[in-house]
């Protein structure tokens, strides 16, 4: 089953062409067997792009040629807001915004803007490695490899993360452990994103093909600790969670726009404290996630 | 990005905030004139840095004669401020800002930030000014106003004017209040700032409204569009290592402990220094050396890191997704080779390729000898530790 994204979804690639890693990370996508169907480059319309695949200048163009229903984006950060909503306007339903740096008030009226599609399109991202279903459909810049896709005798662990490389510790460290990853979605690192930890968590309790979740928290807002609230009250299926940032400093941005522990809010230690209590088991050590979710699931 | 008190106040002057009149000095002779310039019987001197507690480290003082106000200046310009925002070491300050002083009537707090939760700017208002608003939101957050803005349409003039009446004004001063936080707003919202905040906002005995302080900052990741706010830049405040740091496309931000650490992603980078307490020691730095790790970054990246006195080892942690752990390890290697690593340096690598990395490692250790590599990150850190508490 799986979430978000599969077999079949159909994916374009907006800023193809740029320098941004487009074409680089359209071919890691295509060699891993996402179905890219094509991309955009306003003005570069009507030729191809290095792997062959048609380039447009505008999403709707693309839709109408390709069926694509996703969207995976390598625009600059001065335009990315606009294309994801150009990307919304033009009826694409999963938009996966790679791009680091965009202003946050970009993101702020890009938000509003797609709340007006009532929940039709889901937004991944910005700031964020994207979202593999493996075996199916990875769409983004993580190592596909790595990815366990489900096999029978394996557990399937649902992760969600803010992190880009630490994410791919826990994927890793799981996939040594003999689990299997049911969908990877990296939220990103940016303090205005699409969707948050609640809401992948809801798509995962709801999805028969995830046995369990690990969630991958940093310092900053507090996402993790909303999704703490919502995995007590909703969330039946194990879960186990890792925060980095426990020796971050306050009033500096760690690395991640989201990243920085603001007016005493935000810190790692808060985080840890609200998932505990909700019943999460935290790992103290980035290299014990895939050990805690076994223990988890044992007890 | 961070701009002094006299460029926000500069900022919101011209935005059309009544802000009282100031000038920027940087000499204790220039204070002498300039209180004679200004001319107001009770003057105001003002330390121009980033870190806050100016007030209580005596680096706001209130003049009388162009005599206190040479001897405030010489005493802020010739000593560092140290805070509790500081460190021990404090900074050194080389302007200050002087102004005719206001005469209070009440202190309210006024201020835009960004309201991650609900992913729009909201202003937090306050009656309880002149203090820091997390100690009024701890104490009394009964007295905290909050109004969010419209992502589109901003904040609307109705909103001013509630806000305006909530903090108790009335008649034309609440209009002329509502107008002043709707113009802070256009301000927060044309100039891409994170935070835009007044405090103290001051009602006078006379009735008139003035902002006493002004403090903005804003999104990094704006700058692009904003040339002249990026001019007013100041980095004499910002860690010398960071600076050469940023000028070099790294992410590095210093810290005070005694194991550097060298990484690739944010996320990975903030578990690594926390690896590093969690097994005994504490992290001397986060460096994020991003997607690539070449040649050229990873010798810049310990260059940096081992400029920092404190550094007693190093913990390299990198996770090769796209990026192969042989070139990783070569760049490594030829890092070492160039920069020399006279403390024990452990290396921990996983990923694509990083059976043939690990051969490379092993080969390199004669000519490399204080370099160990490990399994996973705990095995990194207790042997950094192990390797620096031997130190």
């Amino acid at each position: 089953m799986a979430i978000l994204v599969d077999q079949n979804t159909k994916v374009i690639c907006q800023g193809i062409t740029g320098s941004g890693g487009g074409a680089f990370h359209t071919k890691g996508c295509l060699d891993y067997g996402t179905k890219m169907v094509g991309g955009t480059s306003p003005g570069k319309g009507g030729t191809k792009d290095v792997n062959g695949l048609p380039v447009f200048d505008t999403v709707a163009q693309a839709v109408t040629a390709t069926g694509a229903n996703a969207t995976m984006i390598f625009v600059p950060p001065g335009y990315a807001a606009d294309a994801i909503c150009e990307a919304a306007d033009a009826g694409i339903g999963v938009i996966v915004a790679i791009t680091e740096g965009i202003p946050v008030l970009d993101m702020v009226r890009a938000k509003r803007y797609l709340a007006g599609f009532h929940g039709k399109v889901k937004l991944i991202g910005p700031n964020c490695p994207g979202v593999i279903t493996p075996g199916q459909c990875k769409i983004g810049i993580m190592p596909g490899y790595i990815h366990t896709p489900p096999t029978a005798g394996k557990k399937n662990v649902g992760i969600i993360s803010r992190s880009g490389t630490l994410t791919y510790e826990a994927v890793w460290q799981t996939s040594s452990l003999g689990w299997a990853q049911s969908t990877c979605v990296g939220i990103g690192g940016d303090p205005v994103k699409g969707l948050d930890f609640v809401e992948v968590l809801e798509l995962f309790q709801n999805d028969p093909a995830t046995d369990a979740i690990v969630m991958i928290g940093e310092i900053g807002g507090t996402a993790e600790e909303q999704a703490a609230a919502y995995v007590k009250a909703h969330v039946t299926k194990p879960v186990v969670g890792f925060i980095a940032g426990r020796t971050a400093p306050p009033g500096r941005r760690m690395g991640h726009a989201g990243a920085i522990i603001s007016g005493g809010e935000g810190t790692a230690a808060s985080k840890i404290e609200a998932m505990r209590a909700a019943g999460i088991a935290v790992a103290d050590s980035p290299a014990d996630i895939g050990r805690t979710l076994l223990e988890a699931v044992r007890s | 990005m961070k701009i002094h008190e006299y460029q926000a106040r500069e900022l919101l002057a011209q935005a059309g905030i009544p802000v009282p009149p100031s000038r920027v000095i940087e000499s204790a002779k220039a204070a002498a004139e300039a209180f004679k310039a200004i001319g107001a019987p009770v003057q105001v001197v003002k330390a121009q840095v980033f870190a806050g507690g100016r007030g209580k480290a005596g680096f706001v003082k209130l003049v009388k004669s162009a005599a206190e106000a040479q001897a405030a200046a010489e005493f802020m310009l010739g000593h560092r401020m140290v805070s509790v925002q500081t460190g021990p070491e404090g900074i050194a300050v080389k302007k200050l800002l002087m102004a005719e002083a206001v005469e209070i009537a009440h202190e309210y707090y006024l201020g835009i930030t960004l309201d991650r939760t609900k992913g729009t700017p909201v202003v937090i208002a306050s009656a309880e000014g002149g203090v820091e608003i997390e100690e009024v939101a701890r104490t009394k957050p009964e007295a905290i106003i909050k109004e969010h803005l419209h992502p589109h349409l901003g904040l609307q003039p109705f909103q001013g004017r509630k806000i305006a009446q909530k903090l108790g004004f009335t008649g034309k001063q609440q209009n002329i209040v509502a107008g002043i936080i709707v113009c802070l707003a256009k301000v927060f919202l044309q100039q891409d700032a994170g935070l835009a905040e007044i405090n103290p906002l001051v009602l006078t005995p006379q009735g008139e409204v003035l902002a006493l302080d002004a403090k903005v900052n804003f999104d990094d990741n704006a700058l692009f569009r904003h040339p002249a706010i990026t001019d007013l830049r100041d980095d004499s405040e910002t860690d010398a290592l960071e600076v050469r740091a940023t000028a070099a496309g790294l992410n590095y931000i210093k810290l005070d402990g005694s194991i550097g650490c060298l990484v690739n992603g944010a996320g990975l980078a903030m578990a690594t220094m926390d690896v590093i307490q969690l097994h005994g020691s504490s992290p001397a730095n986060f460096l994020d050396v991003g997607g690539g790790v070449k040649a050229e970054g990873a010798i810049e990246a310990f260059r940096i890191i081992l400029s920092d006195p404190k550094v007693k080892g190093v913990l390299v942690n990198i996770f090769g997704g796209i990026a192969k752990c042989d070139l990783i390890a070569e760049a490594l290697i030829k890092a070492g080779t160039e920069v020399g690593f006279r403390v024990p340096v452990v290396v921990r690598l996983e990923g694509t390729n990083v059976e043939q990395a690990r051969v490379l490692l092993a080969a390199a250790q004669k000519q490399l000898p204080t370099m160990q590599t490990a399994v996973d990150l705990n095995d990194a850190a207790r042997k950094i530790v192990a390797a620096t508490s031997r130190a």
